[in-house]
C-alpha cells in the first residue's frame, strides 16, 4: 500500500480582485479571482512530483497553503497522518520541521547581514534549543560539505558568493533539520545554465541519499523532465492533467500540456 | 547578400578599482542584411555589453576601441550601399539618428523600458516623432497603428489606447517590437534584441519568436539576437557566435554549431542544458571567472576537462574547423 507524505483535498484560495478600499468604492466587492480552484493532490513517500505551469497558474500559491505558509479559503491537508490545518503551537513546530522550502532567488531569500554559518545553522539553533554550539557548528559545517561548500564559507556572507553558490546555501539551510518534505520553488529559474545543472544533480543526489520527498515548482519542462517521478500540469487555477512525468512528457493527453511541450524551445538532435 | 554590419576588433573596458576590466575583448562579427545571427553567453560574457557598444549606450566611464561599420542605406530599394559609418565614433547626435531609425532595440523586460503612465500608443507616436519631427501628429499616428498592426498587436486601436500595465507580458513586447520597427519610412535595417523571450512564458515566448522571425523575412532586417538560451536560438538564428568571458570562442552556422561544436564550453553548455528527454545533465565544473581574475591562457582553461599544460600559456586564436566555422580552442 503506498503510504502517503502529504494529502490535499479541494483546497481553495482567491483573493480580491483589486484592494478592498477600491474595490468597496467600485462597489464590486463580491469580485474574486481563485488563484487555487479545487484541488488535490497526494505525495507518496519518496517520490518527487513536479507542479508545472505559466505564470499566474497558481502553482507557487498551492506550494505555500501546503506548507500552511498562507491560509487556504478551504480544503483538508494530512501531513503525516495529522491534520496539517487543526495543529497548534509546539506540535505545528514540529511538523514544520519536516517540511523544509527553497526558494528561485537565493539572492533575495537569504539575510544579508548573518554570516553563512548562522544563516544555516539558524534552523537548528530554533528547534533544537538545548544542542551545544559545537555540536551545531559540527552539523553545520558537515551539511555544508555536502552540498559542496567548503568550511570556509562558514564565517563569510551570502553576497560573496555567486548565485549557483548562494542556492547551495540555501539548500544546507533547508536540508540540516533533516526534512522528510523538501519544496522547491523554481529552483534553477535565476541561474546560470552551467550552474544549474550543478543545482538539479545535486537536488538528485540529496533525494536517493536523504530518501525525500520532493515537491518541484516550475515553469520549465525541461527541468521537470530531469528530476520529477511525477507530473500535475496546472492551469488557472486547476490541474489539467496528472501522471507518470514519462507518460506525461512522452504522452501527453489534455491540449494544454501538448500546447506547453509543443512551445519548448530544444536544441536539435545530433 | 550584403553586408549589414562588419564589426573588427571590438574591445570595452571598464574602470574598476586599480585598474580596467574589459567585458568585450577584440571581437569581430558581421550580419548580413535579412540575416539572424545569435549571440550567446551566460551572464558576465559580455554579450550584453557588446550590444551596448553598437548603439553608443555604454555606461559612463567605459570606453570603446575596434570598429563597428553600419553600411549605409541604398537609396534605391532596401538594401545597402557603400558608404558605411563607424557606430564607435559617431557623434551622440549623429548616434541618436541612428538608434531607433536605423537600429531598432528589444530588451528583455518591456515594462522598464516603457513609459507606465503614457499610453501605448502615444509612446509609439512619440518615438516618430522624435526621429523624424517633420511628420505630422495624424501621420505619426498612422504609423503608430500600422506598426502594432504588423507586430499582430490584436485590436491596435484599442491597445494603443491602453497604458503598459494593462497589457499582458507577450503583449508589451509586441508593443516594444512595435516601437523598434515604427521609424522612418521603411524603419530600420537591424534588429538587436537582447533576452527579448527570457521573462515570458514558453507558450508566449514561441509566438514573440515566429513573430520576430516573420518580420526578419518580410522587411529583410538584420537581427542580432542576444540569449543565453540555446533552445532559443536554435529557433532564431541562421549563425551563432559563443561568447565566454568577453571573447567570441566559437561561431558558425547554428546548427553545425549546436549539432558539432568545437569548443568544449559551447559542448559543457550543451551538456548542461535540460532536456524534455531525461538525461543525466553534465554540469560544467566551478563558475565563470571574474573578469578581473582572468587566467593568462584560454579563460575557460581552468574548467576545462581536456586542458593541457599549453592552454594555460596563452589565449587561443580562432581557428577554422570548417569554411565558415571556427573555435578559439587548440584542439581545432
Amino acid at each position: 500500500m503506498t503510504e502517503f507524505l502529504l494529502e490535499a483535498r479541494d483546497l481553495k484560495k482567491s483573493y480580491p480582485r483589486s484592494s478592498r478600499l477600491l474595490a468597496t468604492a467600485a462597489g464590486d466587492d463580491e469580485e474574486r479571482i481563485a488563484a487555487v480552484n479545487g484541488v488535490s493532490i497526494e505525495l507518496a513517500v519518496g517520490e518527487t512530483l513536479a507542479i508545472v505551469g505559466e505564470s499566474g497558474c497558481g502553482k507557487t500559491t498551492l506550494a505555500r497553503m501546503l506548507l500552511r505558509l498562507i491560509e487556504p479559503d478551504s480544503g483538508e491537508i494530512r501531513f503525516a497522518g495529522q491534520d496539517l490545518r487543526a495543529v497548534r503551537g509546539a506540535e505545528l513546530r514540529a511538523l514544520r520541521r519536516e517540511m523544509q522550502m527553497i526558494f528561485q532567488d537565493p539572492f533575495a531569500s537569504l539575510n544579508p547581514r548573518m554570516r553563512v554559518g548562522e544563516l544555516v545553522g539558524e534552523p537548528l539553533a530554533i528547534h533544537e534549543p538545548a544542542m551545544s554550539r559545537r555540536e551545531r557548528l559540527e552539523r553545520t559545517a558537515a551539511v555544508l560539505e555536502r552540498v559542496g561548500m567548503g568550511a570556509d564559507a562558514l564565517g563569510r556572507h551570502a553576497h560573496e558568493f555567486s548565485g549557483g553558490q548562494r542556492q547551495r546555501i540555501g539548500i544546507a539551510r533547508a536540508l540540516i533539520l533533516r526534512p522528510k518534505l523538501l519544496v522547491a520553488d523554481e529552483p534553477v529559474s535565476a541561474l546560470d545554465v552551467s550552474v544549474g545543472a550543478q543545482i538539479l544533480e545535486l537536488l538528485a543526489e540529496l533525494q536517493r541519499e536523504f530518501s525525500l520527498t520532493v515537491l518541484l515548482i516550475s515553469h520549465s519542462l525541461p527541468v521537470v523532465a530531469q528530476l520529477a517521478t511525477r507530473v500535475a500540469v496546472m492551469q488557472v487555477g486547476n490541474f489539467v492533467e496528472t501522471g507518470p512525468a514519462e507518460r506525461i512528457l512522452n504522452q501527453p493527453a489534455h491540449p494544454y500540456t501538448r500546447a506547453l511541450l509543443a512551445a519548448v524551445p530544444e536544441v536539435p538532435a545530433a | 547578400m550584403a553586408r549589414l554590419l562588419d564589426v573588427h576588433g571590438l574591445t570595452v573596458e571598464l574602470p574598476v578599482a586599480g585598474g580596467w576590466v574589459r567585458p568585450v575583448n577584440d571581437v569581430s562579427l558581421h550580419i548580413e542584411t535579412g540575416e539572424a545571427l545569435g549571440l550567446v553567453g551566460e551572464s558576465g560574457s559580455g554579450k550584453t555589453m557588446l550590444s551596448l557598444a553598437l548603439m553608443g549606450l555604454l555606461p559612463e566611464g567605459a570606453r570603446a576601441s575596434g570598429e563597428a561599420w553600419l553600411a549605409e542605406e541604398d537609396a534605391t530599394s532596401k538594401g545597402v550601399g557603400n558608404d558605411p559609418k563607424n557606430l564607435l565614433t559617431l557623434k551622440e547626435q549623429e548616434l541618436q539618428k541612428v538608434r531607433g531609425r536605423e537600429i531598432g532595440m528589444v530588451f528583455q523586460e518591456p515594462m522598464t523600458s516603457l513609459n507606465p503612465v503614457m499610453r501605448v500608443g502615444a509612446q509609439i507616436e512619440e518615438t516618430v516623432r522624435a526621429h523624424e519631427p517633420s511628420v505630422s501628429w495624424s501621420e505619426a499616428r498612422a504609423r503608430a497603428l500600422a506598426a502594432l498592426e504588423r507586430a499582430a498587436v490584436p485590436e491596435p486601436k484599442v491597445r494603443a489606447q491602453q497604458f503598459p500595465h494593462q497589457l499582458s507580458g507577450g503583449l508589451r513586447q509586441r508593443a516594444m517590437i512595435a516601437m523598434a520597427l515604427a521609424d522612418g519610412g521603411s524603419g530600420p535595417r537591424l534588429l538587436i534584441a537582447d533576452e527579448p523571450t527570457t521573462a515570458l512564458d514558453v507558450t508566449v515566448q514561441k509566438q514573440i519568436l515566429e513573430l520576430l522571425d516573420r518580420l526578419r523575412r518580410e522587411l529583410r532586417l538584420g537581427l542580432l539576437f542576444i540569449t543565453h538560451d540555446l533552445g532559443v536560438v536554435a529557433r532564431v538564428a541562421d549563425r551563432l557566435a559563443v561568447m565566454y568571458a568577453g571573447r567570441i570562442i566559437e561561431e558558425g552556422p547554428a546548427r553545425e554549431v549546436l549539432v558539432r561544436p568545437w569548443h568544449p564550453y559551447t559542448e559543457g553548455l550543451l551538456g548542461a542544458s535540460p532536456k524534455l528527454k531525461r538525461g543525466k545533465l553534465l554540469p560544467i565544473a566551478g563558475n565563470v571567472p571574474r573578469l578581473d581574475e582572468l587566467p593568462p591562457g584560454c579563460a575557460f582553461e581552468p574548467r576545462c576537462a581536456l586542458r593541457r599544460p599549453e592552454c594555460a600559456a596563452a589565449v587561443p586564436e580562432l581557428r577554422a574547423a570548417s569554411a565558415d566555422h571556427r573555435a578559439r580552442c587548440i584542439l581545432v
